[in-house]
């Protein structure tokens, strides 16, 4: 997986509300239509990175069964630092685009 | 990373263990929700998660400040194994600690010395205003009131500038009378000193102007040093406006200088401060008898200033009257007096320099040595622990994290030694400030100050590295050299030696300097100083106030009636007086000799002489013998009869011969330019007068009072110094009954500087004692480590090599052969660094020529006894082990293995 795009990745799913670990993990997977296999175990350092940032919480909290599951939330300098990170994936995924299919106009 | 984290790691950990444990088990619960049994559900997990203790490991190195916390950890383990170890630990931080100690008092003495810059404002604008007079022979020619008029007004280089001379005082008023250390100043001195008072004012022109004819010392204002306030009037600071008496002439005292004031390098310092009182009006061209000292404007050069007075010295010598009977402008021009202007600090430094450098360079040199025998020690210890760090390695500890710690260690060792040593150079310092008042200039401003100590860190850590990078260079792979590798070990043999060599090498230069200095210690001891057994001569300078006694026959008479009652006291063998005593620093007076029948134009001078003003008996008294001739008597003097004395030097330079002078009249002109002839009546040995490692000067003595010898009619001697043969020389038992004959003469005569001619001696050994006894400390530290370097490596080799002599003795070697070749193994070692350090010592050598006396640098009997000494020692040093070597048994050794 490309640099920083788990970062942006985890960022997005926390758009929704706040999640565990195990959740995003499956929901990256689940979202991507298991396109994007990741190890769940590097989850947690990416986790932990963003958290010492300032773009996300942390909190402990109940898992929906009942278990102590440790929550993230995007905080709003989180929130800022997806749109940046957003336009900037978009601006260049256009960019690749257009280089690799120079012939088509949509993308 | 974060220090929060950093801080809070552990606790971090906990929290992502069980952040991690809850991913595991709702995974496992859906898992097993989608049909699996609880193991596989478990298992399958776990791969999803991946190496759980690798995200932790991951995570928790986000979190580390890395250098730090290794750095704890190395700090931590090398604590713990110098504790496990007290033997090694006891001997690199001893061996460390000397080294370093004795660096940092040198050093300390160095800053203190050479280094920190003299306590005035902008020390790098003064300078002394030296002359010299190479026409008449005089290297420190001193100054007239004249020249220091022309250069203040003509100077363009100058910010202040004035003149100064110092001596004793008396000073009444105040309780008893009392002699003081007195130096007098015109009030440019102190204003180019920037010196602030402590109460009141410095002087002013009006303080230093006078209008009496002439010059004169004293009278008027008076300033007192810090220590002599207090100590005369317990700090009071209305003493400002009080009179006192100084020699005679009323003095108000205009101000207090600071504490810590000091006038240049005095010793010893001066207690009161007078003006310098000049009549510009009828100051005469000559009367040098000053010392200049001035302020440059910033930015000037010396040399400009050097040349600004070699501008001024014409204008100087045509502009000032020339009084009938004074020398004419055309001799003093033959004098060729010149500039030799100097920094202030080199003017109180006066060529110590260069020994205090060699004595820093000799202690750096055992320094060195420490640091080989401390990298031997650790070479050994890293021996030891190969297999530990062969451990490490395979456990994936990467080859720098080894080196850190290895490095870590080295620095806890390094500056543990460096602490101890800080400790012994305090403990040094206050015993060498105690014992050597006398030998250094600006002893006063040693101390240990935080610059010394931070010499003294940096220092622990330069060494640190050495001895450490030494053994860790040569363990560049400590992958599989757990197996007995050859290669390696003979390699790790070889650094061994390689330090050993360089050991003995530095430890042979080192002796080689301090032999060198005994040598001239002895040279200087069998120098016949001109008088004898100067234990038993006591010296006093006595001294009569012109304004109590005005004629000279008078005070002649009664310094005769003195001396007549001390050579009457029990105990006294012999006693006379002269004005000064040899060794005094700066007391013989120069002045040109005019010999009869030798051709000295009206208007040439020739070379100036010693001279000295000496009673009859001072001879005899002091030891000086007659060589030819007669002495001086009370006949001569009351009779007024023209006699003189020279020394032999003088008479052989002269007329050829020591009694060929005798009858041959000579003269000194000053100021009549009638001759007025003296015949040479004796001939004495010469004295060395200045210290021993000078020539004895050329000497004219003259009779304590003469007729038409200088501007009046009659010339006495008002301070004399007498001087007593008695074998209790040196006890107040002589001293009492001396001072009591005195005072039944006159009770207001001043007994002052008390000394042995002993103490004067000595005073003139210092310098080389000095340097003496830091080159010996230096040289046996040399030898001691050097010795415990070739012992340890033959140790080293005797128990690696046990199994071996083992299996020789079982095979029927004899003891005495193995014992044999060990010390023959040492002393090969001896004999390379030997020959080593011989070119090395050759070359060194020569930087201390200016300290030797008597003994070239390459001396064929110090180096002839410093070989002997250390094969020798180096024989010692290797039979120890070589005999413990042939004591092994081999069934033990062979069972061991």
């Amino acid at each position: 997986m490309l640099q920083g795009t788990l970062d942006m990745l985890i960022l997005q799913t926390l758009v929704i509300g706040p999640a565990h670990g195990h959740t995003i993990a499956h929901a990256i997977e689940r979202g991507s239509e298991d396109v994007l296999q990741i190890e769940h175990g590097s989850l947690y350092p990416a986790l932990h990175r963003l958290e010492d940032r300032g773009w996300i919480a942390s909190f402990w909290g109940t898992s929906e069964n009942n278990r102590r599951a440790r929550y993230y939330r995007l905080t709003p300098a989180g929130r800022k630092q997806l749109a940046a990170q957003t336009t900037r994936w978009e601006q260049v995924v256009r960019a690749i685009g257009r280089i690799l299919k120079p012939t088509t106009e949509e993308l | 990373m974060s220090w929060r984290c950093f801080f809070r790691r552990a606790q971090w950990d906990r929290e992502r263990a069980e952040e991690l444990q809850s991913y595991l088990d709702i995974e496992t619960e859906e898992n097993i929700g989608r049909g699996m049994s609880p193991d596989e559900a478990g298992r399958a997990a776990h791969r999803k998660l991946g190496n759980m203790v690798r995200i932790r490991e991951e995570i928790y190195q986000m979190n580390t400040v890395g250098l730090l916390d290794s750095l704890e950890r190395d700090l931590r383990f090398a604590l713990r194994s110098m504790r496990r170890n007290p033997t090694f630990t006891l001997a690199v931080v001893l061996t460390l600690a000397l080294g370093l100690g004795a660096n940092t008092a040198i050093f300390a003495v160095v800053d203190g010395v050479l280094i920190k810059p003299l306590p005035y404002p902008k020390p790098q604008e003064l300078v002394s205003l030296k002359h010299v007079a190479p026409g008449i022979q005089v290297d420190d020619f001193l100054m007239s009131a004249t020249q220091y008029f022309t250069y203040r007004e003509e100077g363009r280089v100058f910010q202040d500038l004035g003149v100064w001379l110092a001596g004793g005082t008396t000073i009444t008023g105040n309780g008893d009378p009392e002699q003081a250390r007195m130096v007098a100043v015109t009030e440019g001195v102190l204003r180019a000193l920037r010196i602030q008072p402590a109460v009141g004012r410095i002087f002013t022109e009006a303080d230093t102007t006078t209008a009496a004819p002439g010059l004169e010392v004293g009278g008027g204002a008076v300033i007192l040093t810090y220590g002599y306030w207090q100590r005369r009037f317990g700090g009071d600071h209305s003493v400002i406006g009080r009179q006192l008496i100084v020699d005679s002439r009323p003095a108000e005292i205009v101000g207090v200088m600071p504490e810590g004031f000091r006038f240049l390098d005095m010793k010893p310092q001066a207690e009161v401060i007078l003006p310098i009182r000049i009549n510009r009006n009828s100051v005469a061209l000559i009367g040098f008898n000053l010392r200049g000292l001035a302020r440059l404007k910033s930015g000037v050069a010396i040399a400009e200033a050097h040349a600004d007075i070699a501008r001024m010295l014409p204008l100087w010598l045509n502009a000032w009257p020339v009084p009938p009977g004074n020398l004419g402008r055309q001799a003093i021009e033959s004098w060729r007096i010149t500039p030799a202007l100097q920094s202030l600090k080199d003017e109180v430094l006066g060529g110590v320099g260069k020994m205090l450098w060699v004595l820093m360079g000799t202690i750096g040199i055992v320094l060195l040595i420490a640091c080989a025998n401390v990298a031997n020690l650790m070479l050994v210890r890293f021996d030891g622990r190969r297999q530990e760090f062969a451990v490490r390695t395979a456990l994936g500890a990467r080859r720098g994290q080894i080196a850190q710690g290895v490095l870590v260690e080295g620095l806890v060792l390094g500056l543990a030694g460096g602490a101890l040593g800080v400790v012994l150079a305090q403990a040094g310092l206050r015993v060498l400030l105690a014992t050597a008042p006398d030998t250094l200039p600006r002893l006063g401003e040693i101390s240990l100050d935080p610059r010394v100590v931070a010499f003294a860190i940096a220092i622990s850590f330069a060494s640190s590295m050495l001895f450490v990078a030494i053994p860790a260079f040569k363990h560049k792979s400590p992958i599989g050299s757990t197996a007995r590798g050859a290669s390696a070990s003979r390699e790790r043999q070889r650094t061994r030696n390689t330090l050993v060599v360089v050991q003995v090498a530095l430890a042979l230069v080192l002796l080689v300097s301090s032999g060198l200095m005994i040598r001239t210690f002895v040279a200087l001891q069998s120098v016949d100083p001109g008088f004898a057994d100067a234990a038993t001569l006591q010296t006093a300078r006595v001294w009569i106030p012109p304004q109590q006694v005005p004629d000279p026959e008078r005070f002649t008479r009664m310094q005769h009636e003195i001396l007549d009652k001390i050579a009457s006291l029990p105990g006294v063998r012999a006693a006379g007086f002269a004005s000064s005593v040899p060794m005094e620093p700066n007391r013989t007076a120069l002045s040109g000799i005019w010999v009869e029948g030798r051709a000295n134009a009206d208007d040439t001078t020739p070379p100036a002489r010693r001279i000295k003003f000496v009673s009859p008996g001072y001879f005899g008294a002091i030891g000086t013998r007659l060589v030819a001739g007669r002495d001086i008597t009370w006949s001569d003097i009351y009779g007024r009869a023209r006699v003189a004395v020279v020394s032999e030097n003088f008479a052989r330079e002269t007329w050829g011969a020591a009694a060929a002078a005798l009858g041959q009249r000579i003269w000194s002109p000053a100021p009549s330019t009638t001759p007025v002839w003296r015949a040479i009546v004796g001939v004495v040995q010469d004295v060395h007068e200045d210290a021993l490692d000078q020539p004895a000067p050329a000497m004219v003595y003259w009779p304590v009072l003469m007729d038409n010898f200088a501007r009046a009619a009659l010339t006495g001697t008002r301070a004399i110094n007498l001087v007593i043969r008695s074998d209790q020389a040196g006890s107040e038992s002589l001293m009492n009954p001396v001072r009591n004959a005195v005072w039944s003469v006159n009770s207001n005569m001043p007994v002052f500087l008390v000394r042995t001619m002993k103490d004067l001696y000595d005073e003139s050994m210092a310098r080389t004692s000095f340097a003496l006894v830091i080159l010996a400390i230096a040289g046996a530290m040399a030898l001691g480590l050097g010795l415990i370097g070739v012992y340890s490596v033959l140790s080293y080799v005797v128990s690696r090599r046990a199994r071996e002599i083992g299996i020789r003795l079982a095979l029927g070697a004899k003891p005495a052969e193995l014992k044999r070749m060990f010390v023959r193994y040492g002393l090969a070692l001896t004999g390379i660094g030997i020959v080593v350090g011989l070119a090395a010592a050759a070359g060194l050598t020569r930087l201390m020529s200016s300290l030797l006396f008597g003994t070239s640098p390459l001396d064929p009997a110090t180096y002839v006894a410093v070989l002997v000494v250390l094969t020798l020692a180096a024989v010692l040093a290797s039979y120890v082990p070589a005999r413990r070597a042939t004591m092994v048994n081999p069934m033990t050794t062979l069972a061991e293995e």
